[in-house]
């Protein structure tokens, strides 16, 4: 999947790519590669989607948006690809996954999670998929971060 | 330092894409209204003051032959600055989030096998005497959203 080379690029742009005019140029000099491949490279991996996009992560606690809640849910498995695709489709859904429980302390298995200026406007959000969900609910619990712990993102080790 | 009107437009614009050219600050600089220098120091500014947490290609994992889990802990409170400090010195973990719950610690291991998910997962429980809830994804129905600065 991953050779080499895709490796070295990989590990030299995880932390983020260089703030200089030609940064393609700087991470082909560091690797002693020319630059049209690096730019050949990130191009591959992003027509493979193995880079989602490249972009910037905004801290969304410092853009306003405090209140940010995993939604989870109990739905019959036999019905989750449909509710899935459902929540999925909200506007203020990032992420929406099935995940596995644990009973009987885990019962949840859909998550989805919503972010929003405050608790009262993300709380309105959850009435909107209690609507949805209807009798196919039966239960969830939201999950309000209260801090960031860590937030590096992806780092392959150098290899020795 | 606040935000201004252009530092939005630089963190709306750099949610979209971004170009893989000779100068690429330059072209996204121009769609912007301002300089490539000034465009370089805003988001130097923007990134030191964690207003942005990265800028740069995000890869998915999984599609380069890796592993993700999303994976929770119960922490007792009177433990929970101790078991912080063992779980996030472990490099498989990229993300690490308090939340208000019973089940109070959620972080996100990214790996470069499936057998380094468990083997990661086995390693915080022998160090920190918890159990931990490992919960992949199954399906994925959406990802992507765009917070308007």
């Amino acid at each position: 999947m991953m050779d080499e080379l895709d490796r070295q690029i990989i590990t030299a742009t995880q932390s983020g790519l260089p703030l200089v005019k030609e940064p393609y140029a700087v991470i082909a000099r560091d690797l002693g590669i020319e630059t049209k491949t690096v730019k050949l490279r990130l191009q591959a991996m992003l027509d493979n989607n193995q880079i989602r996009r490249i972009g910037a992560v905004p801290n969304h606690y410092k853009l306003g948006y405090k209140a940010n809640a995993m939604s989870v849910w109990n739905v019959p498995d036999d019905k989750i690809g449909e509710l899935g695709e459902l929540l999925g489709a909200l506007p203020f859904v990032s992420h929406c996954y099935e995940r596995p429980r644990f009973l009987p302390e885990w019962p949840y298995n859909l998550f989805a999670m919503l972010h929003g200026k405050s608790r009262e406007e993300v709380s309105e959000k959850v009435a909107q998929i209690v609507d949805l969900l209807g009798e196919h609910c039966a239960g969830y619990e939201l999950l309000y971060s209260k801090q960031i712990l860590k937030k590096t993102g992806l780092r392959l080790k150098e290899k020795d | 330092m606040p935000m201004d009107e252009i530092d939005r437009r630089i963190i709306n614009t750099l949610q979209g894409s971004f170009p893989i050219s000779d100068r690429p600050y330059r072209e996204v600089a121009q769609k912007i209204g301002i300089t490539e220098d000034n465009l370089l120091q805003r988001l130097e500014c923007l990134l030191k003051n964690k207003i942005l947490t990265r800028f740069g290609p995000m890869y998915d994992i999984q599609k380069l032959g890796g592993s993700f889990s999303l994976c929770a802990v119960r922490v007792p409170p009177d433990r929970f600055e101790e078991i912080t400090r063992i779980v996030n010195e472990f490099p498989e973990v990229a993300h690490n989030y308090e939340r208000d719950h019973e089940f109070n610690m959620w972080f996100v291991l990214a790996t470069e096998s499936a057998e380094q998910i468990a083997q990661t997962n086995q390693a915080i429980e022998e160090k920190t005497g918890l159990k931990v809830y490992n919960m992949p994804k199954l399906q994925e129905f959406f990802v992507g959203l765009h917070f308007q600065a």
